[in-house]
């Protein structure tokens, strides 16, 4: 994909979450965004999603050629309709089994049959051993496999982009191997995607480019090889020794 | 001492509530116990006030010769309770959007609507829509009046039920559709009201028994419901307490079943979530 976002930013009312966030990558695979908790990686990731507007004036967001149009709700309808977004608590309607939950947007959204929306759900389930699940409500899933099936309905539209905003946070470690092993497959399938994380290990696996962000800018961004061996700034110096410490 | 533990542990067993976290439930039999004794005691009170009233007075006979009055009364009441329910809960609904609405001026609307309502009796309102409201748009069906009011009534009350169903969705749930590209109006049918409807539902159970008995002040506007037929059988024959009596038997087979329902589905919803 090509992304560019240029002197982005984003306030919750008085609070600048976002200041000036820049970055042109003009050819990339996969974003990875790192750095400390309140840092601004979810915002910036969900500004990209089109889930949060940035503050009218400030800037603004190219995706492979086209400019995400904030100001337009029919136009963020429609992109968030092309992506696929995936959250950290799995956001999984309890009301529907998991099944349900990847037709739902199929037939409501993307306007298939229910007959076809099936299929394709039932596919997209069994890619990840779901399918003995399709008929249960999220409730009688473990966290791993909600958040499996998230990743299933988000595939199943056939988005060109995928987001997963700390997909593995709410995790135990089991299944979070369980999780990131379906991340990478789909990232081994040359999938797009931006993807918020605090698996370092992972995050240097997966990514393409890599962007720290501490108190809403980014400190640095680079290819993850490079911010992982040969970090240039202080702040990701110090936030690599800390994290990789334990 | 020895002696009397196995007895104290039967009878601690039979009226109170195993500890909680054990995991044990009360026996079936001393459930029964227990709400055969509630039951006495009740009907040792009744008896012991009802007796001491004279008992030549009593003109059950009287009553019964009018009883096709009552069982239109019934009829009329089940009648107007079912259109005022289905009414209410429509009314109720659009003015719970209202409220939600961006356009701020439905908002006002529906906040003067349910603060003007919840603020005043209904009796006062069933005198305002019979004498002025209904006379300027020329309705004459005083059944039609009725219902009406009724309904704007309870629309109210349900209204802020269903608003608090739909503010009690978490967050998640309404990004989630977003990020899956519903639309607003999508969000509402097939993520909001599916599970609103599972929290409000023993609210709105409790909101429907309040409609049945609030029925009765239709009697003022001679609406000859269930009260109003028990209150001229009443005017006819002199017999109030026997008139009243039929009358809280009959409103107290309508609300039970109910009520009966609306414990059923708490008890379901909790193994729910």
């Amino acid at each position: 994909m090509q992304l560019s976002v240029r002197h982005l930013s984003k306030s919750f009312g008085t609070h600048r979450v976002l200041q000036e966030i820049s970055i042109d990558l003009p050819k990339v695979q996969g974003l990875v965004l790192i750095g400390p908790s309140g840092g601004g990686k979810s915002t910036l990731l969900r500004v990209l999603a089109g889930l949060e507007y940035p503050d009218a004036g400030c800037g603004g967001v190219v995706f492979n050629g086209r400019p995400i149009d904030y100001a337009n709700d029919d136009a963020l309808v429609a992109h968030r309709r092309s992506v696929g977004t995936v959250f950290q608590a799995y956001n999984l309607f309890p009301h529907l089994t998991a099944l349900q939950n990847v037709t739902l947007p199929l037939v409501q959204v993307h306007g298939h049959s229910p007959s076809d929306a099936d299929g394709i759900a039932m596919e997209a389930l069994q890619r990840f051993q779901l399918e003995a699940h399709a008929n249960k409500k999220p409730a009688e899933l473990s966290g791993g496999q909600r958040q499996r099936v998230a990743i299933a309905r988000a595939i199943a539209i056939k988005p060109s982009l995928l987001f997963f905003d700390e997909p593995t946070s709410a995790l135990d470690p089991e299944m979070t191997g369980e999780v990131l092993e379906v991340i990478e497959e789909l990232k081994d399938e040359g999938r797009d995607f931006v993807l918020v994380t605090h698996e370092m290990g992972f995050a240097r696996r997966v990514a393409g480019e890599v962007a720290l962000l501490a108190e809403g800018r980014i400190v640095e961004a680079a290819p993850a090889a490079q911010v992982f061996e040969n970090p240039q700034h202080e702040v990701t110096k110090r936030f690599l020794a800390k994290i990789l410490k334990y | 001492m020895e002696s009397s533990a196995p007895a104290l542990h039967f009878w601690r067993k039979l009226l109170f509530l195993p500890r909680e976290g054990t995991g044990a439930a009360l026996p079936g039999w001393a459930k029964t116990v227990n709400w055969i004794a509630a039951f006495t005691l009740l009907a040792l009170f009744f008896t012991f006030t009802f007796f001491q009233l004279e008992q030549g007075d009593w003109l059950w006979g009287a009553i019964w010769k009018y009883r096709s009055l009552f069982f239109i009364g019934f009829g009329v009441t089940i009648l107007i309770s079912i259109a005022s329910l289905l009414a209410s809960t429509v009314i109720g609904l659009l003015a719970a959007l209202a409220g939600r609405s961006s356009f701020v001026f439905l908002r006002c609307l529906a906040k003067i609507y349910v603060e003007g309502v919840r603020g005043t009796p209904l009796l006062s309102q069933i005198l305002i829509f019979f004498y002025v409201f209904a006379p300027a748009f020329h309705v004459e069906n005083r059944y039609l009046v009725g219902v009406m009011t009724l309904s704007f009534f309870a629309g109210a009350y349900i209204s802020e039920i269903i608003r608090a169903g739909i503010e009690g969705i978490a967050k998640s749930q309404i990004e989630s559709a977003r990020a899956i590209g519903l639309t607003n109006a999508q969000t509402y049918r097939f993520v909001i009201f599916p599970q609103a409807l599972r929290q409000v539902l023993p609210s709105l159970a409790g909101q429907f028994v309040s409609l049945i008995k609030d029925s009765s002040l239709l009697s003022v506007i001679s609406v000859n419901e269930f009260t109003k037929n028990a209150q001229q059988v009443n005017s006819i024959t002199y017999s109030t307490l026997e008139c009243y009596l039929v009358l809280a038997l009959g409103y107290l087979l309508l609300t039970l079943p109910i009520s009966l329902w609306t414990r059923w589905l708490e008890g379901r919803n909790k193994f729910d979530t």
